[in-house]
């Protein structure tokens, strides 16, 4: 009878029934075997797939299912004093006292208004530090040094993230972790209050995945963020809305894991839950040379018949610079369409391009030469460490001398909180992630985004200008 | 039946709905006053209770796309309103379940400020045009988390089933 239910397809009713059959654990154990190899053997798997059904201690999951998958990490930043209200609200009435369900697993990062900007911010700040006391929470990252960073660099750097992991934090570009092979998704704080109590994500619906395959070289000063800008464009801005991306190809395998954070970081802008690399080499090297990793890591890929809902192709050579027009992300134009637009200000940083090789390529452009005087160039290194990194280079000597004005890690100017905000009719060139009206702290002022190599070679120029016909 | 109040094109972000200026306010009693805070004539109507309770404002795609700010669905539950967009961003849609703010999915939707409309459990009825468009039921799981009346009620049950 079991081999019947076996050799037909693989079913959850047979399978749970199987599960309580009163067999000796030997030929449980053996037949759930089967049901797992028969099961990965004839139903591909995405990776997200995979990862959804060890976190949620099933032998497969397909799309649509419903799961509660175990949260490996759960990230939060001043938001933290929302969700601390939430999760307060959560235990009222219950007699119980409140506590988080493993404060190891939890990482609390100040990023987007640091230092504080108002009282208000400071108070907020406050209270989640005597709540992370009070709780044990130990990935815990204050303005401190090169301890301090946006969120999404201070995960990886850290080596909080691995491959395999589910990721949540209330940050729409948690999908950024997904560059070191984790499903990594952002979520709000009443979702993040219920992780923090239940140590669950309650009610996952497996999503959809696209494949990504990006096959050819770079050319010269064309980078990662050209890539996922050019692919937003084609997609738009729902045309990931519910689905993962998947990437492949060359041009994937060849990238750094920094490259890998800007294209994961940036899915969420074509709506989509999450972005992820299968890890590789690459993320091994990353894990062990610069997050530090000592244990064990174990690198889940995706089938090679898993089933997509679409693939897309890009062939890397053949792309040009890419900038995304005022105001949506997906407004994408190649810079030969955009050229000339005369700029007030140019942004490098943030969690999609404050990176060691983004600074580096900007302070290669700009050394020995002079930022256009009508500019103010503002550089946010991601993180106290990068911003460490690059002081050594050389490379904030070099921006500095240009005349650039370097800004402590943090979330800055790119969403309007705190520094770098347009003046009515200001126009911005920013290598952060979302252009939306009123995003840079003014709805009359208009914001472009690009690679750190196209905001470099427009900070001298003045206006929006193609890095690769600077002389 | 409830009037429509305002109409919205597609891709409305949530920098749009509650601008991210004003994220040091965090808490769901006082987020209400930025409600929509960069248009001047939405949020002034809105702050002086010119818009009754249960009023509906009318979206394109991809409605509250963005950032995962929960103040953007805090800021409009305030008010009472109703959403009824062509779709809804992931991010702000589960927000909305998890906070009760009522959002109705019917990607045909027509209907023009000062309509009144009648939401039915299948069907959104655009009383004043004479049409009926079909609307998308939350998938069962994102229902129970609406029937018990939002996440924190639907945690702390599972919470108390824990111990």
């Amino acid at each position: 009878m079991n081999i019947l239910i076996i050799k037909t397809h693989f079913d959850y009713k047979a399978f749970n029934l199987l599960k309580k059959i009163d067999f000796n654990s030997y030929f449980c154990e053996k037949y759930l075997k089967i049901f797992i190899i028969y099961n990965r053997k004839t139903m591909g798997q995405t990776i997200v797939q995979k990862i959804l059904a060890n976190a949620a201690n099933l032998p497969a999951v397909k799309v649509g299912d419903v799961v509660e998958p175990k949260v490996n990490l759960a990230m939060s930043h001043e938001n933290a004093a929302l969700v601390i209200n939430q999760f307060l609200e959560i235990y009222k009435g219950t007699g119980l006292e409140p506590k988080v369900w493993e404060p190891g697993k939890i990482a609390i990062i100040f990023d987007h208004r640091v230092p504080a900007e108002s009282s208000k911010t400071a108070t907020n700040q406050k209270k989640v530090r005597n709540f992370v006391t009070e709780q044990n929470i130990t990935k815990f990252h204050d303005i401190r040094g090169d301890e301090m960073g946006i969120c999404h660099q201070i995960l990886p750097e850290s080596g909080y993230v691995r491959p395999g992991y589910v990721v949540v934090g209330t940050d729409s570009h948690t999908t950024s972790h997904g560059a070191l092979g984790a499903f990594s998704f952002g979520i709000g704080a009443t979702e993040m209050a219920s992780v923090w109590t239940l140590g669950t994500i309650l009610n996952v619906q497996v999503p959809p995945t696209i494949k990504v395959v990006v096959n050819g070289t770079f050319n010269q000063f064309v980078l990662p963020k050209d890539l996922i800008l050019y692919l937003i464009g084609q997609l738009t801005a729902e045309g990931a809305n519910f689905r993962v991306i998947e990437f492949h190809g060359e041009a994937i395998r060849n990238m750094t894991t920094s490259g890998r954070l800007t294209i994961c970081n940036m899915t969420v802008e074509a709506g989509a839950t999450s972005g992820i690399v299968p890890p590789d080499d690459e993320t091994l090297i990353y894990l062990r040379n610069t997050a530090g990793v000592k244990d064990e890591i174990e690198l889940i890929n995706p089938d090679p018949d898993a089933e997509y809902e679409k693939i897309i192709e890009i062939n890397a050579s053949e792309l040009v610079p890419q900038i995304a027009c005022p105001h949506t992300v997906d407004n994408v134009k190649s810079i030969r369409d955009v050229s000339g637009i005369k700029i007030n200000q140019v942004v490098l940083g943030s969690c999609t391009n404050g990176r060691l090789d983004d600074l580096e390529i900007a302070a290669k452009i700009l050394k020995n030469k002079k930022i256009d005087k009508n500019v103010r160039m503002l550089v946010f290194p991601a993180s106290g460490r990068i911003y460490k990194e690059a002081l050594k280079a050389g490379y904030l000597i070099d921006l500095m001398e240009a005349g650039a004005v370097i800004v402590n890690p943090g979330c800055g100017p790119c969403l309007g909180i705190h520094q770098g905000a347009l003046g009515d009719g200001e126009i911005a060139l920013s290598t952060t992630n979302r252009n939306f009206k009123g995003r840079m702290g003014n709805p009359n002022s208009e914001v472009y985004l690009s690679s750190p190599a196209v905001a470099a070679a427009s900070a001298i120029a003045g206006f929006i200008t193609d890095p690769r016909e600077l002389n | 039946m409830a009037k429509v109040v305002y109409k919205f094109g597609d891709d409305i972000s949530t920098d749009i709905i509650y601008p991210g200026r004003f994220m040091a306010t965090v808490l769901p009693t006082e987020t209400p006053q930025y409600a929509f805070a960069d248009n001047q004539d939405l949020n002034s109507k809105l702050v002086n209770g010119q818009i009754e309770k249960g009023s509906i404002i009318i979206a394109g795609k991809n409605f509250g796309c963005g950032s995962s700010r929960e103040q953007a669905v805090s800021t409009i539950k305030g008010h009472e309103l109703v959403i009824i967009a062509k779709n809804f961003a992931r991010i702000f849609l589960q927000n909305s379940v998890n906070l009760g703010l009522n959002t109705i999915t019917c990607p045909d939707i027509e209907a023009e400020i000062n309509d009144e409309i009648v939401i039915t459990e299948t069907k959104v009825i655009n009383k004043t045009q004479g049409r009926e468009f079909d609307l998308i039921p939350h998938p069962p799981a994102r229902q129970a988390i609406i029937d018990a009346g939002g996440l924190i009620n639907y945690t702390r049950k599972k919470l108390m089933e824990k111990i």
